[in-house]
């Protein structure tokens, strides 16, 4: 099971390594990891995709808790969230299927960014799902290069 | 007016009411300690690092104070690190303050650089790096703050030295500013009247005790508990002392070494109550025959300890003391026949037990001895391995903070510093180390330090001449090749005391046990006593590392 876990934490030098430290020495495996600022300039939010089980989740979101510079913890599971993964990704392409590649890059609603003779760069928003779909369609063109951010989350509502 | 930073540090100690201070001076300290000259502290100069670090340790554990040591920067950094690993693992407040080079000089691989907040970031409760002078008295608090509260626990503060000799303008800023920290306290009112109906229900219960209990101050509470219900009380190696060992509810110790009573009574269990205990391996054996028809209810402070190896069915997030005082109206006492009549019988059948015969010392009645004779509220700290499980098993501990050791991370070497703490914090107090001719070797050079600070701590040797623990399991496991566990060219300790302006005494012979025991209590100052003990006596009952806890082998009747 995957599962994603906001923190909040301190917008100070040594939180990251902290938690990336904690996953390690605990041996929970991290998908994805993604910091950023926030609304408010003294705290950053961390946003944590897990595999692990019901037991697991548990551990993870009770140590990220006692983490002194991590202010609130959210697990989302089961709540109804808006997420998004960003992605770069450099495909080949040449004269005869550059167009094919640009009606697959309209159908997902991403963006071509980039374009030389023999690949174009492709920038695409979404839920993770949608990005792997994409990079799926991609894959028989030849993937020259990816960068994925690793996701972002919020809650609806209030 | 302007403050230096170093005086500003030491100010802050002195704020938080520190009176004593472990530690070893450095470059990068040096402003610290000009202040520390003349300032009103007492501060005991070890003769390592990892002495100052498990005497502030012994210090806080003894006294339920926070213990503060001091290093400076790289290796003294590093030296410190066992002791603050070994206060994380057992919940010690504790504050230790390392020098660190200058700022603008961190990262650059300067002369005694360590990565010290990197470094300990995995063994402490929290950790500073204190980059701007402003900062400095505000951390100093917080660091206290969270050393001594919730689940208590180990804080570095890594101040470099540019900070301590520059100056600040004005009083210094102390608002603690923890908006992440928020330790729960009071337990859930609907889980401690679940709680305490599964207790009025229960046929089996049995009251499993740690080392949170003592640290919780809920000694009281637990007896008041266990006699209000008539529940049967076994207790971890860090829960000892807890709950009286020589009470008729007292089960004594569970797990690896645990008694047969304790461990077939968990067994049989049909509720398991903790309190302050985390159901660590060596207290549960192989998980999943821990406990098998028992429901749990666990009473812990840290919300990470509670299902992480075992399932707790009510559990009970807070302070062990203010849960246990609201539980006890709600409690009612059971005859429970059937099932102190099986306690009794097991305690019966199977009594700890050891063959007294043969010419050579039996390391188990040395201690029996030694409890016969000590005062009641001495302080008796343990080195690890043999000399550890026989205390835990033969000296009968009646209250909190009377034993000192080092259960979570097993740390030889740790007792003899430990012990040196605890007789800083109780002047007045027997402190005995017991102690293995392996462990105490790791930190011996600490003699130099009870010698110049006179104090009394009395070492008893159970020398066997071997890394004895380990060579157990060889001996037992790996067809008795002892591969680097016969320990030769020991000193002579009586020898070495003396060296060092201590004394020292040496026995070999059954008959002197007592009398040796007395001399040493009796005599002033530090003192060694080497008892040459049976090389191949073993530690029973045991239960082998991933087996059901009440497989025990060996010293059963
Ligand atoms: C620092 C450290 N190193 C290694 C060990 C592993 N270890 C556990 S018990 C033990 C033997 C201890 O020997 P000794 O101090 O002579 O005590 P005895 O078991 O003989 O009583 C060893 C090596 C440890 N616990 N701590």
């Amino acid at each position: 099971m995957r599962h994603v876990i906001s923190a909040i934490v301190e917008n100070k030098s040594g939180v990251l390594s902290h938690i990336a430290g904690l996953f390690s020495s605990r041996g929970f495996n991290i998908d994805s990891l993604t910091v950023g600022r926030t609304e408010n300039p003294a705290l950053s939010r961390m946003t944590i995709v897990v595999a692990g089980d019901d037991a697991i989740l548990e551990q993870v979101r009770k140590q990220l808790g006692k983490v002194i510079d991590v202010i609130k913890v959210s697990d989302f599971a089961g709540k109804d969230i808006v997420q998004r993964e960003q992605a770069l990704i450099k495909v080949g392409c040449n004269n005869e299927n550059r167009q094919q590649v640009v009606a697959l890059v309209e159908v997902f609603e991403g963006k071509v960014v980039d374009i030389s003779p023999g690949d174009m760069m492709v920038e695409l928003s979404g839920p993770e799902a949608k990005v792997d779909a994409f990079v799926e369609m991609m894959r028989p063109y030849g993937i020259r290069e990816m960068v994925r951010t690793g996701l972002v989350a919020m809650a609806r509502g209030g | 007016m302007a403050t230096k930073g170093a005086q500003i540090l030491v100010d802050s100690l002195i704020n938080e009411g520190v009176e004593h201070i472990f530690g070893y001076p450095g470059g990068s300290v040096l402003p610290l300690f000009d202040v520390l000259y003349d300032a009103p502290v007492k501060f005991y100069l070890t003769r390592h690092e990892q002495g100052a670090a498990h005497a502030a340790d012994g210090y806080a554990r003894s006294s339920g104070r926070v213990g503060v040591c001091i290093a400076t920067s790289g290796p003294g950094a590093t030296n410190l690190t066992t002791g603050i690993a070994t206060a994380n693992m057992d919940s010690v407040p504790m504050v230790a303050i390392t020098g660190q080079v200058k700022t603008n000089l961190i990262g650059n691989d300067a002369f005694q650089e360590a990565d010290v907040t990197g470094i300990t970031r995995p063994i402490t409760k929290h950790n500073y790096l204190v980059k701007d002078i402003r900062d400095l008295a505000r951390v100093i608090k917080e660091a206290f703050h969270i050393a001594s509260t919730g689940r208590p626990g180990p804080v570095v503060v890594d101040v470099p030295v540019d900070i301590t000799t520059s100056e600040l303008e004005g009083e210094p800023d102390r608002t603690m500013h923890l908006p992440g920290y928020k330790p729960v306290t009071e337990g859930h009112s609907r889980q401690i009247k679940s709680a305490a109906a599964a207790i009025n229900e229960s046929l089996r219960p049995v009251l499993y005790v740690g080392g949170g209990v003592i640290t919780a101050g809920a000694h009281e509470e637990v007896r008041k508990l266990a006699e209000a219900a008539n529940v049967p009380v076994t207790m971890t190696l860090m829960g000892l002392g807890a709950f009286p060992g020589d009470h008729r509810l007292s089960l004594g110790m569970l797990g690896m070494h645990g008694t047969a009573a304790a461990n077939y009574a968990v067994t049989e269990s049909d509720l398991i109550i903790a309190v302050g205990a985390r159901f660590d391996d060596r207290v549960t054996g192989r998980v999943d025959s821990f406990a098998p028809s028992a429901k749990v209810i666990h009473i812990d402070i840290d919300p990470t300890s509670i299902s992480k190896n075992v399932r707790a069915h009510i559990p009970v997030v807070g302070d062990a003391k203010s849960i246990l005082t609201e539980m006890l109206p709600l409690v009612t006492h059971s005859a429970r026949e059937a099932w102190h009549t099986q306690i009794e019988d097991w305690k019966r059948k199977h009594p700890l037990n050891y063959n007294g015969n043969g010419g050579r010392i039996k390391p188990q009645s040395v201690i029996q001895q030694l409890c016969k004779m000590a005062p009641q509220d001495a302080i008796i700290a343990t080195e690890v391995g043999q000399n550890q499980m026989w205390t835990a098993l033969w000296y009968t501990f009646r209250r909190p903070r009377t034993l000192i050791s080092s259960g979570g991370l097993g740390t030889m070497g740790f007792g003899f510093p430990a012990a040196l703490g605890a007789q800083v914090a109780w002047p007045d107090r027997c402190v005995v180390d017991i102690a293995g001719d392996g462990s105490i070797q790791m930190n011996i050079q600490e003699l130099g330090t009870a010698v110049q600070y006179k104090l009394p701590v009395k070492i008893v040797i159970l020398n066997n001449g071997c890394l004895g623990m380990v060579r157990q399991w060889q001996e037992l496991f790996y067809k008795h090749r002892y591969s680097q566990t016969i320990l030769c060219a020991t000193p002579d300790f009586v020898k070495l005391a003396d060296a060092y302006g201590a004394t020292g005494y040496r026995i070999t012979d059954p008959g002197e046990v007592g009398d040796a025991l007395q001399k040493t209590l009796r005599t002033p100052g530090p003192v060694i006593l080497d008892v040459h003990v049976e090389q191949e006596e073993n530690v029973f009952p045991m239960v082998p590392a991933g087996q059901a806890i009440n497989r025990m082998i060996g010293g059963m009747a």
